[in-house]
């Protein structure tokens, strides 16, 4: 969320979901939003029924690709070379957006000066698009009245994640496409909460609200409410928390609902890191790959028996209530959180999850106007919501930017931390299934969803099988620098020539063994998008 | 039977769902016909939703390691032991030496209670969840 902070002022979605359906123009990027986003997937169907076109950006031919007008299967790891040529497409063509981008922008020249100085037959060649290709996406999208960009993981998790989000908000600055309804830039979160894990300042450096942990007027605002000093220095990412190694300088953790020993790159790193803790807790509602490493394990009531809020892609504030007790000794974590401060030394009492969003309302001035009675009855609120009176808000930057002018940030062309060599040839890229959610912790327990799906596949193309002797279904030994897993092989010209992809919700082969821990220091993201793989049969060696 | 309005908890998306409730149990679920969001419709996990609620693995005890093994305990010798070892690590290495993971998939009153331990009882602000992954 750092590229769209230090261009638009907010990581967040500027529209909601159903203005997607009002679009002209859809350009969907690094999003395989018909398996992880159904419901947004299914707007974007229904605009082009009505007559919108759609632009997919991937290196696969996803389902929505299939639908697409525009397939611009790019290289892993050239989305900012491409978005630059469309760029200099809009320039050339006379599509800029004069006006807005004088009113409403800081930093174009920058921008321009860069774009004008691109080769653009060279710029192509290196995404592996052809320029005629380009031409016309960067038409369509520029002449639209209407355009939004969803996109999601595949733009984010690589080195340059934050730098390609910074590109994909300077395009729709550029076009002006930006500030209206059913116009805008839309990051489709991946979890259901997500969104509201970052605006509860559940992050190294922010207090709730984005509130930076490094400013002292912030710092003494939480303090006066909080009654007690708060730590000044920012501390450290996820990454770098279950990257410490054996020895780290993190000696104990608490883990509340999270499965990094599933879900984190090179695990091996997480593992080792993990079993040398001095101690662990995980709180959880089934005993995850992390819980059977820890000291304690707690467990947790899960979504059905508490109550609270989650908030959505499209900075929805909804209530989840509790409809059953929880199982045997199961507690909320709530109630686990205040038992635990207590004995710390720093008492914590709410009798109800409502009081505390009165108090996250008092401080967060995003949430200013959340208070569950409101959200109780209605549909939830949609942030910034200012105060009692404030209706929420549907799209943002309407007339302003969050940050006042929208910052244009030009960027050039990073190559991945790790690439293809003779050693592993291929390219590997993982994601999500319909499915399966996540580390599978819930999904893989359901008996209709396992009688789906039970196992990785690894999809390869049909060239590179016939180069193994791979039949349809063989098990096949995946091998990366850090690791090796097994999983059956589907082949398909899904995938181009030189890459394979596969899921990450299988702990029967947990695909992050093999990922690399190169990650995006903008945003901590790791690049999961890109590393060097290769292909065995299981014979050999 | 009764049904109960309630959130998904699979993914962005945040339909909106009833869950439908006998004899105490969550026994499954249907969409809001209503919601912005789910408009009558969920995906195939949505409609699965019940089935994790009411797995058997569910963990239903503390759990302390004991020799090796996670073996059941109470509530209060869980919280005494968490406490006292987090409480140990902070005042022998500064609150620095502590990591929390929150949850993309707790309530956001859980994520506020659980970021607000770390700053203020723990002392640290090495506090992160899995928004990247």
């Amino acid at each position: 969320m750092a590229g769209l902070a230090t261009t638009f002022g907010s990581g967040a979605m500027t529209n909601s979901i159903n203005e997607i359906e009002n679009a002209e123009v859809i350009l969907v990027s690094g999003s395989n939003t018909t398996e992880a986003h159904p419901q947004v997937a299914r707007r974007m169907l229904a605009a082009v029924d009505r007559g919108a076109r759609l632009i997919v950006i991937d290196p696969r031919r996803t389902r929505l690709a299939e639908y697409s007008h525009l397939h611009l299967a790019l290289r892993p790891g050239t989305d900012i070379p491409l978005l630059n040529a469309m760029m200099r497409v809009l320039l050339d063509e006379g599509l800029a957006d004069d006006l807005f981008i004088e009113m409403r922008t800081e930093n174009f020249l920058a921008l321009r000066d860069m774009l004008n100085r691109l080769d653009l037959t060279e710029t192509a060649e290196l995404t592996g698009v052809p320029l005629p290709l380009i031409n016309q996406a960067a038409q369509l999208y520029g002449r639209a009245r209407k355009a939004v960009i969803c996109y999601c993981l595949g733009v984010t998790q690589h080195v340059c994640g934050t730098e390609n989000v910074q590109t994909i908000a300077n395009l729709a600055m550029l076009a002006g496409h930006i500030e209206k309804e059913d116009t805008g830039v839309d990051p489709l979160r991946g979890q259901n909460n997500v969104q509201g894990a970052c605006d509860m300042g559940a992050l190294p450096n922010m207090l709730p609200s984005y509130q930076a942990v490094a400013n002292q007027d912030y710092r003494e605002k939480f303090e006066r409410t909080w009654g007690t000093r708060l730590p000044e220095a920012p501390g450290r990412t996820l990454v770098e928390m279950t990257h410490g190694g054996a020895q780290g300088s993190i000696r104990g953790m608490y883990i509340m609902g999270e499965n990094p020993m599933l879900s984190d790159p090179t695990l091996k790193k997480v593992e080792e890191t993990i079993r040398g803790l001095d101690f662990l807790a995980v709180s959880d509602i089934f005993l995850t790959e992390t819980a059977q490493l820890a000291q304690v394990v707690f467990p947790a009531a899960c979504f059905a028996e508490k109550s609270g809020t989650f908030t959505n892609s499209e900075r929805r504030v909804q209530m989840v209530r509790q409809a059953v007790a929880p199982p045997g000794e199961c507690r909320a974590d709530s109630e686990i959180i205040m038992a635990l401060s207590g004995r710390l030394g720093y008492a914590m009492k709410y009798d109800s999850s409502a009081e505390v969003m009165e108090e996250i309302a008092l401080l967060s001035p995003i949430y200013g106007g959340m208070h569950h009675d409101r959200l109780d009855q209605s549909w939830g609120l949609q942030w910034p919501c200012w105060d009692r009176g404030h209706a929420g808000t549907p799209f943002l930057h309407k007339y302003y930017f969050t940050r006042g002018r929208g910052h244009f940030m030009p960027s050039n062309h990073t190559e991945p931390g790790e690439l293809p060599d003779r050693e592993y040839p291929l390219l590997l890229m993982t994601g999500r299934i319909y499915h399966h959610y996540h580390t599978g912790t819930m999904t893989r327990k359901s008996e209709r969803l396992n009688r789906e799906c039970d196992h990785a596949v690894l999809q390869i193309n049909p060239e590179d099988a016939k180069a193994l002797g791979l039949r349809q279904g063989e098990t096949v030994r995946l091998l990366s620098r850090r690791g090796e897993i097994t999983l059956a092989a589907s082949i398909t010209d899904q995938v181009a020539t030189g890459m394979v992809y596969t899921a990450f919700h299988f702990r029967e082969a947990p695909i992050n063994l093999l990922t690399n821990d190169a990650f995006d220091v903008g945003s901590g993201c790791p690049e999961y998008k890109v590393c060097a793989v290769r292909v065995a049969k299981m014979m050999s060696s | 039977m009764h049904d109960v309005l309630t959130t998904c908890v699979y993914c962005g998306c945040g339909c909106g769902l009833y869950l439908h409730v006998e004899d105490g149990q969550v026994c499954g679920s249907q969409p809001s016909r209503h919601h912005p969001v789910s408009r009558d419709n969920l995906c195939v996990k949505g409609w699965h939703i019940h089935e994790s609620v009411t797995h058997p693995d569910r963990l239903t005890t503390p759990l302390i390691r004991k020799n090796g093994t996670l073996t059941p305990a109470t509530w209060e010798e869980a919280l005494d032991f968490t406490a006292q070892q987090l409480g140990r690590i902070r005042d022998q290495h500064t609150g620095k030496a502590i990591g929390v993971l929150t949850s993309a998939k707790c309530t956001n009153e859980e994520n506020y209670l659980l970021q607000k331990f770390a700053r203020t009882a723990l002392n640290t602000n090495n506090v992160d969840h899995c928004a990247r992954l």
